[in-house]
């Protein structure tokens, strides 16, 4: 960063980035603005940027005639339990495999992460037809049991890499001083990984909540979350952009702020520690 | 030092994940490998007979797969190009001393949180619609014929649609990559006298060869089963013009009911996930002893 870079330099970047910026960031901030518009303004060419009149209706509409609130909370439900679930049995395994490793562990981590390569369209017709004989179809249950099971190799993967770097000799410091390997968990390792835990927890939770094979496959109405929600407008008579838009923007608002949060450990978690 | 009942307790905090990750892909796998050599419509029940490879003769030629074939790879080539060849420029331009660097950050990444359902949908209405979309209106500003995305060119829209989606992603990518190139190894170049096509092409770019590579891996892996865009907007057609792999085998699935021929064409997608699959853990894993 010793670099100095002059003034014109930086003003031809600063302009440069942020045009880009703006381009990909526009199709969002066009839907929110559409979603404070009429339906007929939303419509309307020359469309309107800025200067037509606001309205919130659309927020009140959407949640009037379509129950918002039981799809969000389907949403909150099968994208917070898988995480959670996940979390449980992936935390233990982990550790195991960061602290305790054995010939075997790398072959086993790529093991799971080859079960993430598993296209999920492969195995559509058993599990549609497994959920079905045992009705779990459009369920929430059924759902947070696939999204948690699809997620456990990356929430392993992430877990397994913060684990890893945290020093060994604290570790066996506390062994020395006689702790079990219950209190090593718990008094030591947890806080080390609070950092680590909490990462991997944004990451799955914004994964999970964007899922739209699964659960668009597996639910239609009583389980169904955003993803499906919003695919219900697809239908040429639900076509009202306000509407639509009003529903999006609820939709992706709370994610785009934890994924903003969690952006670093995006990059890591996606490419399985394979860029830092 | 671990002792045998440290060793034992590891093995048992090992096993849940272990167990369940194997259930979840030994079961259903075994079963789809069942179901395609069986004749299996769901329309028609009680009437599963044994029939070999029959299902895989049938789903490898009928038309619909070669044409959904090609439909995969144009899609997963296309936007593998729009995000490698857009963002690689767009991360070193972010990578350059830029004012508000963190609020174009969050604006660039922004669309990789957006629901796959939402950003097709938004892009089909409210941009791309023949008459009322942004992009009519703005052609039409200026000059041109404003062109009927979903009739004229349905798969260039997916692609663009799933290509704003990914760009996020590869240029997040990159711009770590480039944030950790050494500046010191840049600055010798620089007053060794080269040029800054030089220095990009012989210091900054086989920097990036890695980065890239898992880009293009990962990406592929996903996009070869894009599927909630094309459900939400075209449901493959017109025609088969959107048709991919995956939408084919989950209309032959949910749509015909036609079961045994759907698990065929699901192995068919196994084993094209898996040769990419390869070369990824092959990758990953080399990192993982480094």
């Amino acid at each position: 960063m010793a670099r100095k870079s002059t003034t014109q330099q930086v003003v031809i970047s600063t302009i440069g980035a942020w045009l880009f910026g703006f381009l990909i960031f526009f199709p969002i901030l066009w839907m929110v603005l559409a979603s404070f518009k009429t339906e007929l303004e939303a419509f309307a060419i020359p469309p309107s940027f800025l200067f037509f009149h606001w309205t919130t209706e659309n927020y009140a509409t959407v949640q009037e005639r379509s129950d918002y609130f039981l799809h969000a909370m389907n949403s909150v439900i099968i994208a917070g339990g898988s995480t959670l679930i996940a979390l449980l049995i992936a935390i233990p395994a982990a550790w195991s495999m960061a602290f305790s490793p054995t010939k075997r562990t790398k072959d086993i981590l790529l093991w799971m992460l080859s079960t993430k390569m598993m296209p999920p369209v492969g195995v559509l017709v058993p599990i549609y037809l497994i959920y079905k004989t045992f009705g779990l179809l459009d369920s929430r249950i059924g759902l947070v049991f696939i999204l948690c099971l699809g997620n456990l190799p990356i929430v392993v993967w992430m877990l397994f890499t913060y684990f890893k770097e945290i020093p060994r000799d604290i570790l066996e410091a506390a062994r020395m001083d006689g702790a079990t390997i219950g209190r090593e968990l718990i008094y030591v390792l947890t806080p080390m990984a609070i950092p680590g835990l909490a990462s991997t927890m944004l990451l799955n939770l914004i994964l999970a909540w964007n899922e739209a094979f699964w659960t668009l496959n597996l639910s239609t109405s009583n389980a169904a979350p955003l993803t499906t929600f919003i695919a219900s407008y697809s239908s040429p008579e639900g076509l009202f952009w306000a509407k639509l838009s009003a529903a999006s923007t609820l939709a992706i608002a709370p994610i785009l702020v934890l994924g903003w949060f969690s952006q670093k450990q995006l990059v890591r978690g996606l490419t399985f520690g394979a860029v830092k | 030092m671990a002792t045998r009942q440290t060793q034992f307790l590891a093995r048992a905090l090992l096993t849940p994940a272990v167990g369940l990750l194997f259930i979840w892909m030994i079961v259903p796998l075994a079963l789809t490998i069942y179901f395609s050599t069986l004749h299996y419509s769901l329309l028609d029940p009680g009437s599963e007979a044994f029939v070999g490879l029959e299902n895989f003769r049938y789903f490898l030629t009928d038309p619909a797969f070669l044409a959904s074939l090609q439909n995969t790879l144009v899609l997963v080539g296309s936007v593998l190009a729009l995000t490698i060849l857009l963002g690689i420029p767009l991360a070193l331009l972010m990578d350059q001393p830029v004012i508000g660097r963190n609020i174009v950050r969050l604006m660039v990444i922004a669309p990789f949180f957006v629901m796959p359902t939402v950003s097709a949908l938004v892009w089909k209405n409210l941009l791309m619609h023949p008459v009322s979309g942004l992009f009519a209106w703005l052609a039409r500003v200026f000059g041109l014929t404003p062109i009927d995305w979903f009739t004229d060119a349905p798969l260039l829209a997916v692609i663009l649609i799933v290509a704003w989606q990914w760009l996020p992603f590869a240029t997040l990518i990159l711009l770590t990559a480039l944030q950790s190139l050494d500046e010191e190894q840049k600055e010798a170049a620089e007053m060794d006298g080269a040029s800054a096509v030089s220095t990009f092409i012989y210091i900054t770019l086989p920097h990036l060869a890695r980065p890239i590579t898992v880009v293009i891996l990962i990406e592929t892996i996903f996009l070869l089963t894009v599927f909630a865009e094309i459900f939400v907007t075209t449901g493959g057609g017109p025609g088969l013009q959107t048709t991919n792999i995956a939408f084919l085998i989950y209309s032959q699935a949910l749509i015909q009911f036609d079961v045994g021929s759907a698990s065929a064409g699901g192995l068919v997608a196994v084993v094209i996930a898996n040769v990419v699959a390869f070369f990824l853990v092959r990758i990953v894993g080399r990192n993982l002893e480094a």
